[in-house]
């Protein structure tokens, strides 16, 4: 069985479930949609080879993020009460967008299609080239390593912006 | 037919527009987060893609790097959130015109 099927199971799950993220009036089942959609992008990964990147999306984003949303969804009150009809202006630009979008994509699906680069001369057996843990090593620390201290850094940076976001303090003014 | 590198970045700006309209017509700060989310998720199809097909390490590497942008992304904007909400009782959009007039 040729992958392509997995292809356009996965892409279609994906894409469905996107859709289900911004489609969904209840948040806790847009949540949900988006750990779907995430996986399915996790399974694409795995038909590109990228074996180590699905296992940190389905870690970081499915594991991590998606329960942070669940968490922040239980904290607070999500519902909207009436919610007002969009705004005539809205339309119109949400309308325009889509059809500069649609335009887009059926220019590029006319004329201009990226050829899949050959390696011409490449007798030998196509090898992965994002499938080995050790290629990531030699990349990371060699030719990134200053952004991955940068992203550390980062890091540290962004814990210490949520304690202080989420401290209390007494006596600030409050801004109503 | 076979699938080459076209239809990863099909699927990758499809991605990006369902997100792209999610942000412009949702009035909830949590969904609108969430297609945020959606759209640098796109993004990063079309780098895997890329990477798998040109044979180079580099997108893949950036992807990486995404991932981890992405996570202090969401704490810090969660965060932000709840702060919001515990002074304003509200997250809808149309409700937080503090800086209006």
């Amino acid at each position: 069985m040729s992958p392509d099927i997995f292809f356009y199971l996965f892409s279609a799950l994906t894409a469905g479930s996107a859709l289900a993220v911004v489609l969904c009036k209840n948040t806790v089942a847009s949540a949900l949609s988006l750990l779907v959609s995430l996986v399915g992008v996790a399974a694409l990964f795995i038909l590109l080879d990228a074996f180590l990147l699905a296992a940190l999306m389905v870690f970081v984003y499915a594991g991590a993020v998606v329960a942070l949303f669940l968490f922040i969804v239980m904290l607070i009150d999500t519902y909207g009460g009436v919610r007002k009809p969009f705004k005539k202006a809205t339309i119109v630009a949400s309308g325009l967008g889509l059809a500069l979008l649609v335009t887009g994509l059926a220019t590029l699906a006319q004329r201009g299609s990226i050829a899949t680069p050959e390696f011409a001369g490449t007798t030998a057996p196509l090898v992965p080239v994002g499938a080995s843990l050790r290629a990531y090593g030699e990349q990371l620390f060699t030719t990134y390593l200053l952004p991955v201290q940068i992203v550390g850094f980062l890091l540290l940076i962004a814990m210490l912006g949520v304690i202080v976001l989420s401290k209390k303090f007494e006596g600030l003014e409050d801004v109503k | 037919m076979n699938v080459g590198i076209n239809e990863y970045l099909y699927l990758s700006a499809v991605l990006f527009a369902i997100g792209f309209f999610g942000v412009l017509l949702r009035k909830n700060t949590l969904v609108i987060y969430m297609c945020l989310e959606l759209m640098l998720v796109a993004s990063t199809v079309a780098l895997v893609a890329f990477s798998h097909f040109n044979r180079t390490m580099d997108g893949n590497v950036f992807v990486f790097f995404i991932l981890t942008v992405a996570a202090a992304e969401v704490a810090v904007g969660l965060a932000i959130i709840v702060a919001l909400f515990r002074r304003r009782q509200t997250i809808q959009v149309e409700e937080l015109n503090a800086l209006k007039n």
